[in-house]
């Protein structure tokens, strides 16, 4: 195996934390069971490392089964890129519910006079039979509008357009696109929290505490349950409103009441869960409730990037 | 839904009651907890309110001390108390007001100056105490307070009455406005 197929083999494997190498090796089924046997996992990383490469030698394997190799660690750990959504459309649009029909596709780019970088693959998550892919950002830009007709044609569809939606959990999106997070998933924590009031307070409340706006709590209760539902939301960072519109004042005059030219400002909401963060403020205190129209339409648009302008 | 009076009840035997006036349910809930554990011999009640005035009850007891609490990092919480003061009978600012501002630990996040209140508390006659509710030591230290406050308030303490009270607080803590 030739130097810098065997370097890159290392560093794949090495990226695998150890408590994982077993079920991501056996996923691979590249090396069989007999040699993985023969590897002793007790000793150092570096060495169990060494010891697979050789193996991997011994096997004779390709850049292909390297590909395949970083594909599943990247299954694994979809969360470490961003996606984006991409939608493609022909006419007439046809669209079935999604099953897990999933191909991953790792693309490592070349150009005439390079070699094909394998150490910054772009990645596509395509879901047959519908018309969206998901993407990894890719540092090299210029290579989208490639991989965007590729797509196209690969799918058999016309046109491909990048959705106003982007975020680290892949499942997440997918929720999203296929309308599939409206559904009460596993039964953990979705049902008691609201119930509970906010922030998971000790539902056994002293009854020397009593509370004068209970009629106005279970107001906001309501009204949150009905914007947001019972069920857990899918998980986006951030969401991103580009503001350009005039400037609008009631009071008469000021310096900016004349500005013809639209103001441009850029909000940014970013949070660990964002949409949790936004269906947790009313119930806080925080906001009032209903929350604006503008942040809780954003998995039913399935958006998180906004352009506001003047009609 | 008529102002707030502070002896428009009778009161009931060896209690006191206390409401807490803000917009965030938790850290109102944190502290009336706190406020239940520490140690007292008079029987304590806690009312919680977003804000004033209160919806109609007959069978609310004779509320004894109100304390406003504002959070320094949200602006709403300071709009909220101010538009609750408005309902308030003057009689309660003769001691049985106190406002408290938490989040000043965490200056990045304030989107109020701490002198805006200092001079909420200063209009409104009523001391001023300070404390980061989210910690749980500050918050059980401040709930002591408080509970020895309200048992001045509702007449328990032989020899100190609320308008004593008054007084006693306005030394070193309040700054004087002069220098603001």
């Amino acid at each position: 195996m030739d130097e810098t197929l065997a370097e890159f083999f290392r560093r794949t494997i090495l990226k695998i934390p150890m408590t994982e190498m077993m079920t991501i090796l056996k996923t691979w089924n590249f090396l069989s069971e007999n040699q993985l046997q023969t590897v002793n996992f007790r000793q150092r990383k570096e060495s169990i490392v060494q010891d697979l490469v050789l193996l991997c030698e011994e096997n004779h394997a390709s850049l292909n089964d390297a590909a395949h190799l970083d594909i599943i660690y990247t299954q694994f750990h979809r969360h470490q890129k961003i996606w984006d959504v991409f939608q493609m459309s022909k006419a007439p649009v046809s669209f079935r519910d999604a099953e897990e029909n999933s191909v991953w596709i790792r693309i490592a780019w070349g150009t005439q006079y390079k070699k094909p970088n394998q150490y910054k693959p772009a990645y596509v998550v395509y879901y047959s039979q519908t018309p969206y892919a998901f993407t990894s950002s890719s540092r090299l830009k210029s290579n989208l509008p490639l991989l965007g007709q590729a797509l196209t044609v690969a799918s058999k569809h016309h046109q491909i357009v990048k959705m106003d939606l982007r975020s680290r959990y892949l499942d997440s999106l997918k929720a999203i696109v296929f309308k599939q997070y409206n559904q009460s998933f596993e039964t953990h924590n979705c049902t008691t929290s609201l119930q509970e009031g906010s922030l998971g307070l000790d539902i056994n409340m002293d009854s020397r505490i009593i509370h004068e706006n209970k009629v106005e709590k279970e107001r906001v209760q309501r009204v949150t349950q009905e914007i947001f539902g019972d069920y857990p939301q899918p998980r986006l960072e951030f969401a991103q409103y580009k503001l350009e519109t005039k400037f609008k004042s009631d009071l008469n005059g000021g310096i900016l009441a004349e500005r013809e030219e639209p103001l441009r400002c850029l909000v940014k909401f970013s949070s660990p869960h964002l949409l949790e963060a936004l269906k947790s403020l009313a119930p806080a205190g925080i906001a009032d409730a209903p929350l604006s129209p503008l942040l809780t339409c954003i998995p039913n648009k399935g958006k998180n990037y906004f352009k506001i302008r003047d009609k | 839904m008529s102002a707030l009076r502070p002896l428009d009840k009778l009161p009931g035997l060896n209690t006191a009651t206390i409401l807490l006036v803000g917009t965030e349910d938790a850290l109102l809930q944190q502290l009336a907890d706190s406020m239940l554990k520490a140690d007292c011999t008079s029987e304590l009640k806690v009312h919680l309110a977003r804000s004033l005035p209160l919806p109609c009850s007959v069978n609310r007891p004779r509320i004894d001390l109100i304390v406003f609490v504002v959070n320094l990092h949200s602006k709403l919480s300071l709009q909220s108390v101010e538009e609750s003061l408005c309902h308030l009978d003057a009689a309660f600012f003769l001691g049985k007001v106190a406002f408290l501002a938490t989040g000043a630990g965490r200056d990045s996040h304030c989107s109020i100056h701490r002198n805006t209140v200092v001079k909420l508390a200063h209009t409104y006659r009523s001391p001023l105490l300070f404390c980061d509710l989210e910690i749980e030591d500050f918050r059980a230290a401040m709930a002591q307070r408080l509970v020895r406050l309200l048992q001045i308030c509702a007449g328990h303490v032989p020899g100190v009455s609320a308008l004593n009270l008054l007084s006693l607080m306005r030394g070193s803590e309040n700054p004087s406005l002069e220098d603001l």
